[in-house]
This record gives structure tokens, C-alpha cells and sequence, in this order.
């Protein structure tokens, strides 16, 4: 790839970027959110289309409009988020757009999976062709994914932050299926942000930052530092600086909570913890394990079928979120979007989302927009929310100034619990630095923080405490500091528990 | 009431014989919009859709009638009924798939469109309420209509019943059987991993709008063609939203769509058979015929209230594909 | 660059034009385009579409008669658009506002009829109430469908269109039928039933309603708690959620809100148009209602402007009816062409 550029409107995701791949090697490219990778793949993959630039396969010059001329040229790509049916069995995900023997007749599935489980014995990919993708787990949805890419006969394959979702070992079994597709002449671009991975299965390593390539070099002559600071720019710490906890009473405690799903399966078995003021509980775990209904349950925003949660001595349990945030529990939830803004509702509104109906906010029925606005100013000011206007929608606010923004105002409710869901998701790395800083900082105030996290890195970082969740159940709880990765990564895939 | 009138022989077999017949426009509409919705996209204009294609229908039929083509001009008013259903689903196609306007809002206002120009152009060229079709005559399928009781009731309807018929089997097969009904659904469930998998996710939803939108318009020139005969304002009474509800009720399978229209047509029957009736029977403890005609609208509440909140609607259903988002 | 400015540039890039004239040019676009195709089908109907839209201005706005009649008919659109605003507000598709309006008219004409006794400063309330009380009650069976059920409200409160209607047609020509009349009609209400007319003309009570709830409205969506939480509904039920307000209570509310005021003007037709209960009482209101609400962007302002501009197009169409034969089932045809092609125009302009 030649000089690509990619605008989006007001915006260059690829400033001149070039690339190039060979057979037989895994080739990462790494960069921050935001910095251009997943555009510079989609350009390859004929899901944009580039303003500017050239792309060259195998000697040829080509210029894939589609997906589909892309799969046709041998090129892959596995999504961060998985392009699967979730309704259809891995054979109709894998032929899904295909060409069938028998067209305009679907295909034959008896034989389609006869075929599958030969492919996937032969690289490795223990998968059912005949399951449903919905009963799969994430690693296995994974498998399909490649499985896909390989019967399209992708001599191309492009996995976009594939690790992101998986466990410890399973991150391990992945690497080694990226080396084994390698050494068979497959050229793989693995996309992340995460160095140690980067490190440890490429061959050589492109850095993208602001949509520009900052150097492509070979990994032997790549080490930790050296690539975090190209990737940011600057000098960055690894790991923000914090003090040793000092707990205090108990100020959230969950006895025995279960739960149930949206499809009314159990997702809560029995989850029981305690937060104490001044100290940080971190939950691990891989995505889909109960965190989320946890999340919701122990918010108001879920019944819980058993159990209690308790907040500052005052039961909790199945009361609604106004009366739950009266207790003195503020949240940053997991879903931003779905859940933390309103994007059409300008700043000052989110900024007074659950205390509009209450004085100063509200007067003799009326909205006194006034005060609104300079609270609003107050908050944006006192959090570093960078916007014009606290006027503007609030969807004008790039990521990290939006998480900012409901930081800013969870903590005006003065909480003395935290629940903090992914606090730090799709968000570059000076937000996430500062969102942690701010943890920390409540921490030391004496707020009780219960951090949920799928990024086992940020649980490291920031807990006093770990409790590692694994299908609906706490599976063990550590201490934070010098806790074993490895024994966390077992008990994240349900293979060890700890005594409580 | 003297019950006896009802329950006797000729007179179930007349009801089932009538049920049958009248689920058919609302069951067409159902199967277009099955297509449409597995597809992932909400056409609440259905009725208007079926306006347009009745209004068509009928009025190609009645012009061709005295012409050169008579003798098919019944089904070449359906053919146009057709091409009118399609015309709207052309609009809503461009609205909500290339434009991405709300599907809701897009939908209902299709709804005064077909009501207000269907009855703009039936005032404007014929306007009379007198004007007729000729209808399809009874076509006895040979053996099977000599079937005691079932022959009558199954075998010896007009064209488009069976058409129907196999029009069910045909919409199922798309869906299941072959590669374009996996594409349908596959759009309707998860576009964007339709798009990265090769399948051009906006032609598919178009193919699938005025695939149903072509079955909806069908429905409709059934009633005004073959049916009833005529045309006048407010003649499809609803059937367009009672086949949303259908569709809701069958759970996006066209067999179940079968068996729901076929239980709408009975209660159909029943209440135009009953309205007959009490008119006969005056004074034997009749029920207002308001009541009789307000059945098929309540039966589609407790359909309804009996179906839902519960899933298996398609999951990317009313939300319009923008390529790069999730 | 950061994700920061590429965030605000990208913003800047998609406002072309300052909000409110944005929200103005769609509209007048899209009626320019309604009117456009509207040439068409007058064209095709045989007529001179030149000469056929001046008699339909004429028929709308040419004198003091006509200004009358347009103003009593963007009454009631007016009315109902005012409360569908608020539904769709918080993505409420209330599309039952006919049967609301049906069964507001037959509560309130049915006091009317029942009291003919009292003096009218006491009727014309009790049978304002008694309209708006059922148009409320007839939306919230839609709304407790939805809130306990999960019923979609488009379809169930389509469904309850056509009871209401064979209900009320059923009362017209069975219980509330006038005593030893023929037709299908109730008895005329008594003069103290009547709305009050001012200075003289045909305009009535029911105008003034109109006018004094434009600022209601807007107040209500802008400057109230209540109005906050049912946009936030609207934009996004799960944060709305998060934030502590209670969803179901809002989805009640503006289906509500939205039957009352359609309720309220049947029962203002009712008393000053029609003056008795019987099976067509409507002429479509329902419908045109949605569209008012929708082509005023659900807001106050918008919403008179679109019931006046639907009400002349009504009006004008009578007109043309007289004057070219053309049928005035032409204005519902305009109508939805303008709603659509503002749609058009809308997604065009936000399109990337």
C-alpha cells in the first residue's frame, strides 16, 4: 500500500500511510485509538474506498470497491467485533455470501460440514460446524472467524485487535495458531495496541500515530519503551502511581446475588464481595461472564431474582436507581452510549441527567436553565471537559472528553461508592491516564470503588483487591498488589478456583 | 339468536369455505411483509401498499374489461396491482435504505399516501361506486373437488387461492432452502457482517421490499379485483396493519402466517355470515353489527397481548445499515 | 491530530447551516416539492394546475369567509398535532389519534346530550373535560398494552381507530339515536352545548383552546422536569433509565397526554361543527394530525404552521372540488407527498 490517504469528512484517518506485507510473516501494526489502523485495513479490504494512494497485490495494482472483490483477490479479515449471524450455525456463518454448488439452492450442509471439520482439523481450529454461533464462546467465535477467511481461501489475513476479548491462555493459543498459519505462507496483519502481544508473534512491526506511519521496523530490534513512545509520542508511564490502600468500613456489600440474563438464563449465581471505603475492588474476568448484569443489578437498572446489595448499611436490593443514587452510589457505566449520554441533549443537560428535578435545577416546577448552565460550566471547568460550548450537544465531545464529562458528573453527586464498568474503553491513552489518576484520587478520599474491567491490564493497574468472575460466579479474590497474571488468566477461563 | 342457524352443516362448510377465500389478501400482505422484515426493514405502510394495489388493480381490470384483452383482464389487473405495490416499495426503499429516514415515520406517512392518491384517482377517473369487475370464476381442481365436504371447502376456489397457496410454499423456500433467503436473512439480522462476508447489504433489502411490497400490492388488487369487485374508500379496512400483526404473530415464518390469515378469514366469515343472518332474524336477540365488524380488530389485540414481548423478530429490524459503524 | 479535534472537525463538516434554518428549509423544500407533484396529478386529471392552485388559494385565504374557514379548520389539526408533538417527543407512535378523537367526541356529546338542562357555563366545561377524559382513557388501554405487554402501540392504537369508530357509530344510530328519528344520528345538542363564539364570526372557544395550549406545549417540552425526561425517553430509553426515570410512566403519559388533546377536539368539532353524534364526525383528522406533528418537527411553532398550511390545503381543495370537479381527496395526497419528500429532503441533508 502506497501512500493511502482517508478522509473522513473533517477528518484524516490516513495521511500518506505505506505499507507493505510479505508471504510468511505476521506483520502487527500498532498504534493508539484513533491512530488509523482499523481505516488502513478497511481501505485494503475494500470497505472504504482510499482518497488517495495506490494498492498493490502480488504485483498488481487493484482497487477492491467491496468486500466481496477483496475475499475474491484471498484476503481475510477478522473484526474486532465479530462479523458472525448470531441466529446461524458456523457452516451457514462460514458460507454466508458464497457461491453454492447448487445455486440458486442453498448449500448442501451435510457436505459443507464434512469439509469444515477437515479445515479446521487441519490448522488447528477445534470448532462444530453444525453449532449455533450464539452457543459459542467468544475464543470459539474467534476460530470461526479464521475458519471463515480460510475457506473464502484467504491468503491475506487481517485480525483487527484480535485479543482484546480473549483470555490470557487463550491469547497464547491464538498467537500460536497466527505462528502455525505463518509458517505455512499465510501473511497475517495483526492489528493492536497491546505491546507485549505485538512483541512476542511478529515478525516486524508498523507504528501508526495521527493516521502517519511512524516507522516500520523489524521486531527483533523492538522493545517495550521504545515502542510506547513512538506510538504516543511522548514519554509515557506504563502504570499510574499510587499510594497503598487504607480500607475502612465496609460501604457496598453483595450477599449471595443471582440474577438472570435478557434471554432469562442465569448470569448472577451467587456473586457475594465487599467494597470498603478507600480502596479499589477490581473484577476480572472475560467479557460475558455476569460483569454486566452485576453492573445493572447492583445500579436498580435489574431485579435480582436472590440475594442482597447493601450500601452503606441501607438494603439496595431491587429498588430503583433514583433511590439506589440517594444511598450514595454513582456510576460510570459500561455502555457510554447506551447508557451514560443523552448525544442529542446538549452537555449542561447530561451534566444534570438525574438531578434535573431536584432544586437548584428545578424551581416551582420550572427548569432554571441558568443555574443549569453554570453548574454545567462549573463541572466542564473543574473535570478539563474541552468544548466551546456546555450548549453544544453533547455528541460533539470526542471520547475521552465525554467520559470525562460523566465523570464529572457522577462525582458531583459527592459519592461514597463508585461503580466504575469499563471506565476507560475506546478511550487514547492520555484520557485513560487520567481517568485513572481520578480513580485513584477518589480512592484516597475515602470513596469506595468497585472498578469492572475486561482489561486485565487496567485491573492490574488500579485494584487493591482482585475478584476474578467466571461464568455468573466469583471464582477467587487476590490481593492487588504482586498478584499472579497467570493464576488470574486460569481462573478467568473457569479452569482454577481459589477459596473465597 | 336461534343457534341452529350456525351450527349445521351447509353452513360450517360455507364459513370455512368463505374463511378461506377472505384470508387470502391479508396472508399475501403477511408473506410480502415477512420477506421484507426478515430483510430488516419495518414497512408500516403495508396498508397503503395494499391501497395502491387495489386502487391499480381494480382500475386496470375495469378499463380492460370491454377491450381486446377481456378475457384476462382480471389477471392483468392483478399483474398491475403488482406494479403498484412495487412503485411504493420503491419509495420506501429510497427513503429508508438509500436515505436512511426513520423507518416509523417513512412507513406511516407511505400509509396517507397510498389511502390519499388511491383515492384521488379512482374519484378523478371513475368515480362512481357502481363499477364493477367481473371477477374470477371457481376453478374446480378435477378429482380433488369431488372430496366429500374438503372438496368443496379446499378445491373448487378461484385462481389466486391456490396461487396463494403455492405462494406460501414458494416464500418459504426462498427463505430456507436456497442462497438468496440466507442472504435475506442474514441482512435482517447482522448487516454488517452480511457487508464484510460480500453481500451487497442495501440491494438485498431492496430486493426484499419490493419483494413484499410486490406480494402486498397483490393482496390488495385480490380484494378489489377478484373479491369484492369494486373499489371505495376505506375497502381494505385495515388488512395492511391486521397483517403486521400477523406477521408479529407468526413469528416471521410463512406457515404460521398461513394458519394466522386463516383464522382471521374465519372470523371474517363469521361476522359478515352472522351480520346476514341477524338481518334475517330480526328481533331474535341480534347483535349490532358494529360489534360484528369490529371482530378481526380485536381479534388482532389478543393476538397481540397473546405474542408479545416475546423475541424472534429479526435483530437488525427498523434500523437502517451505515457501512463502518455497529 | 488528536481524537479531539478530529471529533470537532468532523462536527463542524456535518453543520453546513445554523440549526434553525436548517430545520426551516427542509420543510418549506419538501412543501415545494408536494406542491410540485401535486402539478402532476392535477395535469393527469386534466385540469390547469396554474389555475387550479390560485382557486385553491382563493378557496383558502381569499376573503374574510375563507380566512374563517381555514382558521376553524387548523383548529382541531392544530389541536391533536399539539399532542402527538409531545408522544413523538418521546418516540411514542400514537397513530390512533381518530379513535381518541371518536371517543372524546362521543364522552363529551354525550353529556352534552345527557344535561341539556344545566347552563352552559357548566356544560361546555363538563363536556371539554369529559372529551378530553376520553380521548385519555381510550390512548391509555394502548399505553397499559405496551407498558405490561409490550405491545406495539402503532398497531394496537390503529386497531382501537376502528373500534372506536364502529362504537361510536353504533351509539349514534342505537342508544344515543335521537327519539323517533330516522337516521343514524343523536339528537342535536342543546345551544348551551355550543362553544361561544366571538365578535360575531364562526370562530369559537375551540380557536382560543388552540392558541392558548401553542405556548402550553412549548413550555411543557422545554421548560419542565417532565418534559426533559420524555425527550430523554425519546432519544434513548436505556439512559433515560440509567437516570432514573421511569420509562414506563413517560410512554403512559405521552399517549396520554396525546389522547386527550385529540379527544379534546372531537368533542370541539362535536359541539360547534357537526352538533350532534353521528358515524363520520372526522374527515381524517387522525392521520392529518400525524403528519401536522411530523412536518412541524414536533415543535409548537412548526406544528401551527403545518396545521394552518394543511387546513388551507383542505379548505382549497373544497374549492377546487367546486370549482374543476378535481376531488379533494387531492389535499391527503399533497399532504403525505410534502411529509415524504421533507423526509427526503431531511436525510439528504444529514447524509455523509
Amino acid at each position: 500500500m502506497h501512500g493511502i490517504v482517508k478522509r473522513f469528512p473533517g477528518v484524516i484517518a490516513n495521511a500518506g500511510v505505506d505499507f507493505d506485507l510479505l508471504p510468511g510473516e505476521v506483520h502487527a501494526l500498532l498504534g493508539e485509538n484513533g491512530a488509523g489502523k482499523t481505516t488502513l485495513m478497511n481501505v485494503l479490504y475494500g470497505l472504504y474506498r482510499p482518497d488517495a494512494g495506490e494498492i498493490w497485490l502480488r504485483g498488481r495494482r487493484v482497487a477492491f470497491s467491496s468486500p466481496r472483490e477483496a475475499i475474491g483477490q484471498g484476503l481475510g479479515m477478522v473484526h474486532q467485533h465479530f462479523m458472525l449471524v448470531k441466529p446461524f450455525t458456523v457452516a451457514e456463518n462460514i458460507v454466508l455470501g458464497q457461491r453454492s454448488p447448487r445455486e440458486p439452492l442453498a448449500h448442501d450442509m451435510r457436505q459443507t460440514h464434512r469439509y469444515l471439520r477437515s479445515l479446521s482439523g487441519q490448522y488447528g481450529l477445534a470448532i462444530d460446524p453444525a453449532a449455533p454461533v450464539w452457543t459459542l464462546s467468544v475464543g470459539e467465535q474467534q476460530r470461526v472467524e479464521i475458519l471463515k477467511a480460510l475457506y473464502r481461501g484467504a491468503e491475506v489475513l487481517i485480525l483487527d485487535e484480535p485479543t482484546a476479548v480473549l483470555t490470557p491462555q487463550e491469547v497464547d493459543d491464538l498467537l500460536a495458531i497466527l505462528r502455525r498459519l505463518a509458517g505455512e505462507g499465510k501473511a497475517i496483519v495483526f492489528i493492536s495496541h497491546k505491546l507485549g502481544e505485538v512483541l512476542g508473534v511478529s515478525d516486524r512491526i508498523t507504528v501508526l500515530r495521527d493516521g502517519k506511519v511512524v516507522e516500520t521496523l523489524p521486531a527483533q530490534a523492538a522493545d517495550e519503551h521504545g515502542l510506547a513512545r513512538r506510538m504516543v509520542g511522548r514519554e509515557v508511564l506504563l502504570r499510574v502511581s499510587k499510594g497503598p490502600a487504607q480500607p475502612g468500613e465496609v460501604r457496598l456489600a453483595v450477599q449471595n446475588l443471582s440474577a438472570v440474563n435478557d434471554r432469562g438464563l442465569p448470569a448472577l449465581r451467587g456473586v457475594s464481595l465487599e467494597v470498603r471505603t478507600g480502596e479499589i475492588l477490581g473484577i476480572a474476568g472475560v467479557a460475558g461472564n455476569g460483569q454486566t448484569e452485576l453492573e445493572e443489578v447492583i445500579t436498580g437498572l435489574r431485579r435480582a431474582t436472590s440475594g442482597t446489595v447493601t450500601i452503606c448499611g441501607h438494603t439496595a436490593t431491587n429498588r430503583s436507581p433514583t433511590a439506589i443514587g440517594a444511598l450514595g452510589l454513582a456510576h460510570i457505566p459500561s455502555d457510554r452510549y447506551a447508557m451514560g449520554m443523552l448525544r442529542y441533549f446538549t452537555i449542561a443537560e447530561n451534566l444534570v441527567l438525574q438531578r434535573v428535578g431536584q432544586a437548584p435545577f428545578t424551581q416551582r416546577g420550572w427548569l432554571r436553565k441558568d443555574i443549569i448552565r453554570q453548574e454545567a460550566q462549573r463541572l466542564t471547568a473543574a473535570f478539563d471537559v474541552r468544548t466551546p460550548s456546555v450548549e453544544n450537544p453533547a455528541r460533539t465531545l470526542s471520547g475521552g472528553n465525554a467520559q470525562k464529562m460523566i465523570l464529572a458528573r457522577e462525582l458531583a453527586r459527592q459519592p461514597k461508592v463508585l461503580l466504575a464498568a469499563q471506565p476507560t474503553r475506546g478511550l487514547d491513552v492520555s484520557a485513560i491516564e487520567y481517568v485513572h489518576r481520578t480513580l485513584i484520587a477518589q480512592r484516597d478520599s475515602g470513596v469506595a470503588i468497585l472498578l469492572i474491567s475486561t482489561e486485565l491490564d487496567e485491573i492490574l493497574a488500579l485494584s487493591d483487591r482482585i475478584a476474578v468472575m467466571y461464568e455468573g460466579q466469583i471464582v477467587g479474590v487476590m490481593d492487588g498488589p504482586g498478584a499472579d497474571i497467570h493464576q488470574i488468566g486460569l481462573m478467568m477461563a473457569g479452569s482454577k478456583r481459589s477459596s473465597l | 339468536m336461534d343457534w341452529s342457524l350456525i351450527l349445521n352443516w351447509g353452513f360450517l362448510i360455507a364459513l370455512a369455505t368463505a374463511g378461506i377465500t377472505l384470508a387470502v389478501p391479508v396472508l399475501l400482505a403477511a408473506l410480502g411483509e415477512i420477506v421484507t422484515e426478515r430483510a430488516g426493514v419495518l414497512n408500516l405502510g403495508l396498508d397503503g401498499v395494499m391501497v395502491a394495489g387495489g386502487v391499480a388493480g381494480f382500475m386496470a381490470a375495469f378499463y380492460l374489461q370491454n377491450g381486446p384483452l377481456a378475457g384476462i383482464s382480471q389477471w392483468l389487473g392483478l399483474a398491475v396491482g403488482v406494479l403498484a405495490g412495487m412503485l411504493m416499495g420503491l419509495i420506501l426503499a429510497v427513503l429508508t435504505i438509500t436515505l436512511r429516514a426513520d423507518q416509523v415515520v417513512a412507513g406511516v406517512t407511505l400509509v396517507v399516501l397510498g389511502h390519499g392518491v388511491g383515492n384521488y384517482l379512482y374519484r378523478q377517473n371513475i368515480g362512481t361506486l357502481t363499477a364493477r369487475t367481473n371477477g374470477l370464476p371457481p376453478l374446480a381442481l378435477p378429482g380433488l373437488n369431488r372430496i366429500p365436504v374438503l372438496g368443496e371447502i379446499l378445491f373448487n376456489k378461484d385462481g389466486t387461492v391456490y396461487l396463494t397457496a403455492f405462494l406460501v410454499f414458494l416464500v418459504w423456500f426462498l427463505l430456507f432452502r436456497t442462497t438468496w433467503g440466507l442472504k435475506i436473512r442474514a441482512v435482517g439480522e447482522n448487516p454488517a457482517a452480511s457487508d464484510t462476508s460480500g453481500i451487497n447489504v442495501n440491494l438485498t433489502r431492496y430486493a426484499a421490499t419490493l419483494i413484499g411490497t410486490a406480494l402486498a400490492g397483490l393482496g390488495g388488487a385480490v380484494l378489489t379485483v377478484v373479491q369484492l369487485r369494486m373499489f371505495r374508500e376505506g375497502i381494505m379496512g385495515g388488512r395492511g396493519w391486521i397483517a403486521l400483526a400477523l406477521v408479529i404473530f407468526a413469528r416471521w415464518r410463512p406457515g404460521l402466517a398461513l394458519a394466522g390469515a386463516l383464522m382471521f378469514g374465519l372470523a371474517d366469515a363469521i361476522q359478515y355470515r352472522v351480520q346476514a343472518l341477524s338481518q334475517i332474524e330480526r328481533g331474535v336477540g341480534t347483535i349490532p353489527y358494529e360489534f360484528l365488524l369490529m371482530l378481526p380488530y380485536i381479534l388482532t389485540i389478543l393476538v397481540l397481548l397473546y405474542r408479545a414481548g416475546r423475541g424472534d423478530a429479526p435483530e437488525a429490524l427498523g434500523r437502517p445499515y451505515v457501512k463502518g459503524s455497529d | 491530530m488528536t481524537q479531539a479535534t478530529i471529533e470537532s472537525l468532523a462536527h463542524d463538516a456535518r453543520k453546513p447551516l445554523p440549526g434553525w434554518a436548517a430545520h426551516i428549509a427542509a420543510p418549506v423544500v419538501g412543501g415545494l416539492i408536494g406542491l410540485g407533484i401535486g402539478v402532476f396529478l392535477i395535469v393527469i386529471a386534466g385540469a390547469d394546475p396554474l389555475a387550479a392552485y390560485a382557486v385553491m388559494f382563493q378557496g383558502a385565504f381569499g376573503g374574510a369567509r375563507q380566512i374563517q374557514e381555514t382558521i376553524l379548520k387548523t383548529a382541531p389539526l392544530l389541536i391533536m398535532g399539539l399532542g402527538l408533538s409531545v408522544a413523538f417527543r418521546a418516540r411514542v407512535w400514537n397513530i390512533g389519534g381518530e379513535g381518541q378523537y371518536y371517543m372524546g367526541a362521543l364522552v363529551g356529546g354525550a353529556i352534552g346530550l345527557a344535561f341539556p338542562g344545566w347552563p352552559s357555563p357548566l356544560l361546555i366545561p363538563a363536556m371539554l373535560v369529559g372529551g378530553a377524559a376520553g380521548g385519555l382513557l381510550w390512548a391509555l388501554i394502548a399505553g397499559l398494552m405496551k407498558v405490561r405487554r409490550g405491545v406495539s402501540e402503532i398497531i394496537s392504537t390503529l386497531m382501537l381507530n376502528y373500534i372506536a369508530i364502529l362504537f361510536v357509530q353504533y351509539m349514534a344510530r342505537g342508544p344515543l339515536q335521537e327519539p323517533g328519528g330516522y337516521l343514524p344520528e343523536s339528537a342535536q345538542l342543546v345551544a348551551a352545548a355550543r362553544l361561544p363564539t366571538f365578535f360575531g364570526t364562526r370562530i369559537h372557544l375551540g380557536v382560543l383552546i388552540a392558541l392558548v395550549l401553542i405556548p402550553l406545549v412549548f413550555a411543557l417540552i422545554w421548560s419542565t422536569p417532565l418534559g426533559f425526561r420524555l425527550r430523554a425517553v425519546g432519544e434513548r430509553a436505556s439512559v433515560a433509565r440509567y437516570a432514573g426515570i421511569q420509562v414506563e410512566r413517560m410512554i403512559l403519559f405521552a399517549l396520554a397526554f396525546s389522547g386527550a388533546l385529540a379527544g379534546l377536539a372531537g368533542i370541539i368539532e362535536v359541539s360547534t361543527l357537526h352538533t350532534r353524534l353521528k358515524g363520520e364526525i372526522s374527515g381524517g383528522y387522525g392521520f392529518s394530525g400525524i403528519l401536522v406533528a411530523l412536518l412541524g418537527r414536533m415543535h409548537p411553532l412548526g406544528v401551527t404552521v403545518a396545521a394552518l398550511f394543511f387546513a388551507a390545503l383542505t379548505i382549497g381543495a373544497q374549492s377546487m372540488h367546486v370549482v374543476y370537479g378535481l376531488p379533494d381527496a387531492l389535499a391527503n395526497a399533497i399532504q403525505a407527498i410534502v411529509v415524504l419528500s421533507v423526509l427526503a429532503v431531511d436525510a439528504l441533508a444529514h447524509r455523509r
